[in-house]
This record gives structure tokens, C-alpha cells and sequence, in this order.
């Protein structure tokens, strides 16, 4: 927070902030955005790649349509939001290919499904389009960050089983019998399955 | 969205605008990243063309582009219809001809498998393999390109009589591909799709004079 | 013509829309509770596909040739105008499924098969008859997986699951076991 910004400020952004990271995370909490969260986890680096890609089109899909926001008129709002949100995408997806062509490959035809994470839709509806630029941006890093962070351990958890390496490195040596399902798509469903239920059950105990 | 019962219609001149003025925008701003990043992007795909030709045939030093018009393989101009079948011919120092790098693509264990072969037509042996896209299974069937042993099946590898796979350890004549075990099924899927390929493409191949020269130097 | 029939059988068991490559998960997972309304989605999300692939191959050839870089935003454009159509029909035709597919029919747009459908034909290069198969392939995987997936959820209203694994948890193990059993199809194609 810059120094400008009025005392009652600091600790309102600082929740708009905070609570995608943990609280509202995206995708264990709200479960938003499944579709990319399972297809492209099968590996850290491709995780970190897609959470990463998906922080970069949000916090600039929540400035603009934070700035934009009063001069649309609501029967066209949510066809401007999508256009505004395809277009972020596109440059995302040509930038990647042009600086990571490897990563871009990896990732495929998953990049430019970024369009429709119901995540991005979502903020811009719920948050952006009702608050001032700063407030939307922080926001749309805090779920950034939630959704990266989110991701990143999916990709973990199955590289480590399915594959005995994290980011690429071999953990385990030769002897590691891998548990390649994870790595394959119903490991997706099974690990975000385990995560959620371990959330439920932790809900539980701490409402008792 | 369009048909519920919206309170006053702020004019749909207005909408119309908004929309106008929003995809605008958006095709000037699609415009301007496309022209910036088509550079780099064209450059890497050709990058990676090139990695894959120079490895399936060893010692390539230059390469160009050959598509079938008819039965026969011409000199690509740049004109050439986007699906055109298409080899690549391979050089090497001092501009001698060493062979074609040939794609290929066909149904593997889980997904299509998309290939690139190298061939030598003096010797009549594949030289060299490189599988370019697959979702085979991991720790089975990935080995088709992360077994170092299965690559060095296709290192020197008679087409004619066509290939075969045999049981892992019983390969012994020249046509003979060790097949993986436990991935039978993907080591079979690439096996098939070279013949595929040999079968539909080595006789219309460029042979003697009628192979193109090498490219000038510099010229890639 | 065996092209078409292994494009048809792949998206439709061995690399099913949904249980593999996890296109249109939010129906999914919303609309699974029952059996009829999840037979009716997946038709309706097929005729959509439908729709979509024929624009597709439309846009690729005619239009997007010269402007590539438009592609995404005429593909959503595309999609929505599709699903608005078959809102239009399906609302003439039969106001009582109109009625229960409510929310969720809108809500097709932003399903990610349709997208997804549209970018898989472009970058595999489908042409037109290719398409129409890999869209039939694809609508008819996307309902069995809804159907096979609310016939187990029905089921399972009836067992005793403990309190703290009912809901999204479940549904998500559930998945995992049936992309397990569609594991098998793998090879079908190629022996």
C-alpha cells in the first residue's frame, strides 16, 4: 500500500487481499475454474505455468473492467467482459508461444480455455465491476495468487506420486515404483477430491 | 440474458456502440500482439522443425522443403496448399544429399501419435526417429520416446521387407523392431505408421539427378 | 471413412470428453444429481456442439485464414449466438425442458467442451465431416459421462456416505473412479 492511500484503507485492502489466497482460495474453497485445474496439473512446472498465466489475465481483466465498468450498459456487460477477457487471452497465448514455446505446447489448446475459467468471469461480475481500480487489482492477486498456490499443489502432489520427481528432478531414484494413475486423469479427480474432503473434514472439526 | 424483463432500455444505439467500440479495441489491440509476437513464434516453430530434422538424420547440415504435387515431390515455394503431404531432404557438409526426414501421424495407444523419421534411400534403412507429439502412458508407453534402446531400434532400420515388431530380445533380422515390453500396443502403433508412410510415399520419392541441389549457403 | 469412425470412438470413450480431458466439468458436477435433466443437458450441449463445429470449420476456411488472430473472439462470439439458438428452439419446441434445464442452459456458453471443441478441431486440423464427428463423438461422451455419473449419484442418495465426504468430495472421488473404468477404452483403437 503506498502511504497516500486514507487510514481506513489500508486493512479493507488488505482483506480483499488476503482472503483469495486461504479463506475463499478459488479452487479448494469455491471450486471455481475445474477444467484447467485438473487437465494441465499432471506436472509442478505445468501447474505453476497455467496459475500463473490465469493470475496475469485476471488482474488485468479486473483493472480494465474496474475502469470500464460505468460506462457499460448492463445488457451488454457480460459481452463485454468476455470480449475484453478473449482478447487478454490471445495476447497471454502469443506471448507464451513466442517467449515459451515448450511450456506453450505443454499446455496446449488448455491456454486459451483461460476464456471461459468461470474464476475470471466470476471476479469481474462479483468484484471488479462494483470497485475502484486498486481494490479490484488486489483482489484479482490475492485469487491469483490462491488459484497459482492452488494449482501448484495439485501439480506437486501428482508429480511426486505419479512420476517420483518434482519440477523435473528425480526424488526418489530408479527403485521408486511411480504411481502413474496419478499423473493420468483420474489421478486429477482423485487427488482434488482427498484435498477437499481433508478441508471438510478440518471445516468440521473446527465448527465443533 | 436477453429475455428477462430488464428495467428501461438505455437505447440500443448505445449498446450497439459499446459493443462497436469494445471489439474494436479489442481486433486493434489482437492486431498489434500479433504482429509483435508472429516473428518470434514463426522463428521458433522452424527452430524446432530444423532440432527434429537434423537429429533424425544424422549429420544434416542444411535442409529444405519438398511437397507432392500429383505423384511426385516438387520444391516447396511457400505457395503450397497448408495440408500438402510434405519431406523434408536432408544435407549434409558440402551440400551431399543424406536423405529425407518424412512426418507421419496415426492412432497410438490413448491418442494420435505425430512422428518424424529420417530415411536414407541409397542404404533403404530408416535412420532415425523422433516422436513430436503423444499422450501415451506414462512409465508404459512414454517409452516410445523416453527408452534410449527403442530410438536406437530405428538407427539403421530395413524397409524393405516392411518393418516388423517382434517380442522384446527376438529381433534379428534387419526389419526387425524390438518391441517394448509391457508396451506393445504403442511400439506396434509407430511401427505402423512408417510402413503407413513407406508404403504410400518412399516410391514417389526424388531419386538420382532428379533430387533437388542443396540450398545456397546461408540459406536454410 | 474409418478416419470418422476413430475420431467418433475417441472422443466419445477412449479420450472422453470429460473423464479425459475434463471439458464441460462444471455441468458436470451441477447438473448430475438427476438422471433426466442430465440426459437432456447432454443432448442439448451436443446440439451446441454441433452448431459450434460447423461454424468452426466455416471461420477456419473462409474467414480466419487471413485474420488468425481473431480466432478466439470469434470462436466465443460464435458460441454464444449457437447457444442462444438453441435457447430460442428449445424454448418454441418444449417450454416444460426449457424450464428444467433453467440456469443452466445459458450457462452452456461459457462450457468449456464448446471451447474446447472449437480449439481441438482448429489445431488438429479437422475438416468438415471430421468435425461433425468429433462433435457427435464428443456431445455423445459428455452425456454418458452426465448420465453415468447421475445414475451413481442416485445411487448413492440412498447409502449411508459419512456427513463430511457428502458434497463436492465425493463427487470428485466418484469421477475418479469412473475415469478409471473409461481407462480401459485406452487402446481400443489401435490393436
Amino acid at each position: 500500500m503506498t502511504t497516500t492511500t486514507p487510514p481506513a484503507d489500508p486493512s479493507r485492502a488488505y482483506q480483499e487481499f488476503v482472503k483469495g489466497i486461504w479463506k475463499e482460495n478459488p479452487a479448494f474453497v469455491q471450486v471455481l475454474g475445474m477444467c484447467p485445474t485438473l487437465a494441465v496439473t499432471n506436472s509442478a512446472i505445468n501447474a505453476l505455468a497455467m496459475g500463473s498465466a490465469t493470475m496475469v489475465v485476471l488482474m488485468c481483466s479486473s483493472l480494465l473492467i474496474s475502469l470500464i465498468g460505468r460506462f457499460v450498459p448492463n445488457q451488454v456487460r457480460i459481452s463485454t467482459y468476455v470480449v475484453v477477457i478473449a482478447t487478454l487471452v490471445t495476447v497471454v497465448d502469443f506471448t507464451l508461444q513466442a517467449l515459451a514455446p515448450a511450456v506453450h505446447k505443454e499446455l496446449g489448446a488448455f491456454l486459451a480455455l483461460i476464456v471461459v475459467n468461470c474464476l475470471i468471469l466470476g471476479r469481474a461480475e462479483a468484484f471488479a465491476a462494483k470497485n475502484p481500480p486498486g481494490l479490484a487489482v488486489l483482489d484479482a492477486l490475492g485469487m491469483g495468487i490462491g488459484f497459482t498456490f492452488a494449482l501448484s499443489c495439485l501439480g506437486m502432489l501428482r508429480e511426486v506420486l505419479g512420476n517420483g520427481s518434482l519440477f523435473g528432478f528425480d526424488l526418489f531414484g530408479p527403485s521408486f515404483e511411480p504411481w502413474v494413475v496419478m499423473v493420468l486423469p483420474p489421478g486429477g479427480f482423485l487427488v482434488l477430491g482427498v484435498i477437499l474432503l481433508l478441508f471438510s473434514v478440518f471445516g468440521t472439526r473446527k465448527a465443533s | 440474458m436477453s429475455d428477462l424483463e430488464l428495467p428501461p432500455e438505455p437505447g440500443s444505439l448505445r449498446l450497439v456502440a459499446t459493443l462497436t467500440i469494445a471489439g474494436l479495441l479489442a481486433g486493434l489491440m489482437l492486431a498489434g500482439a500479433y504482429a509483435i509476437t508472429l516473428p518470434t513464434i514463426e522463428a521458433n516453430a522452424a527452430a524446432a522443425l530444423r532440432d527434429a530434422v537434423f537429429q533424425v538424420v544424422p549429420g544434416t547440415r542444411a535442409m529444405q522443403k519438398l511437397v507432392l504435387a500429383g505423384d511426385h515431390f516438387v520444391l516447396a515455394d511457400g505457395k503450397e496448399a497448408k495440408d500438402a503431404v510434405a519431406v523434408y531432404a536432408a544435407y549434409g557438409d558440402g551440400g551431399a544429399f543424406l536423405g529425407f526426414a518424412i512426418p507421419g501421424q496415426g492412432p497410438g495407444f490413448q491418442d494420435t501419435i505425430k512422428l518424424l523419421y529420417g530415411y536414407d534411400p541409397a542404404r533403404k534403412v530408416v535412420v532415425g526417429l523422433q516422436i513430436l507429439e503423444s499422450r501415451e502412458t506414462p512409465g508404459l508407453g512414454d517409452k516410445i520416446f523416453k527408452d534410449p534402446a527403442f530410438g536406437r531400434e530405428f538407427t539403421s532400420l530395413a524397409v524393405e521387407p516392411d518393418i516388423v515388431v517382434v517380442k522384446s530380445g527376438t529381433g534379428s533380422a534387419p526389419h526387425h523392431v524390438d518391441g517394448i515390453s509391457g508396451a506393445t500396443i504403442s511400439s506396434k502403433a509407430v511401427v505402423r505408421i512408417l510402413v503407413t508412410q513407406n508404403q504410400h510415399l518412399l516410391a514417389r520419392l526424388p531419386t538420382g539427378d532428379a533430387v533437388p541441389k542443396a540450398p545456397a549457403q546461408g540459406s536454410r | 471413412m474409418s478416419d470418422l469412425v476413430w475420431i467418433f470412438i475417441s472422443a466419445l470413450v477412449v479420450n472422453n470428453f470429460t473423464l479425459s480431458y475434463f471439458l464441460g466439468l462444471c455441468p458436470f458436477f451441477g447438473v448430475s444429481g438427476k438422471l433426466v435433466t442430465a440426459f437432456r443437458l447432454g443432448i442439448a450441449t451436443t446440439f451446441v456442439l454441433l452448431i459450434t463445429s460447423i461454424a468452426t470449420w466455416t471461420l477456419n476456411t473462409f474467414v480466419l485464414e487471413r485474420f488468425p488472430y481473431l480466432r478466439l473472439l470469434a470462436f466465443i462470439v460464435v458460441i454464444a449466438s449457437a447457444v442462444q439458438f438453441v435457447e430460442m428452439v428449445i424454448k418454441k419446441t418444449s417450454p416444460a425442458l426449457f424450464a428444467a434445464l433453467g440456469i443452466f442452459l445459458p450457462l452452456i456458453t461459457t462450457n468449456c467442451a464448446v471451447l474446447g471443441l472449437a480449439l481441438f478441431q482448429t489445431s488438429r486440423g479437422y475438416g468438415f465431416w471430421q468435425g461433425i464427428a468429433f462433435a457427435l463423438g464428443g456431445g455423445g461422451g459428455l452425456t454418458l459421462a452426465l448420465v453415468l455419473m447421475a445414475s451413481l449419484r442416485e445411487e448413492a442418495r440412498l447409502s449411508d456416505v459419512p456427513a463430511v465426504v457428502r458434497g463436492t468430495a465425493f463427487n470428485l472421488l466418484l469421477a475418479g473412479i469412473l475415469a478409471m473404468a473409461f481407462m480401459g477404452f485406452a487402446g481400443l483403437l489401435s490393436t
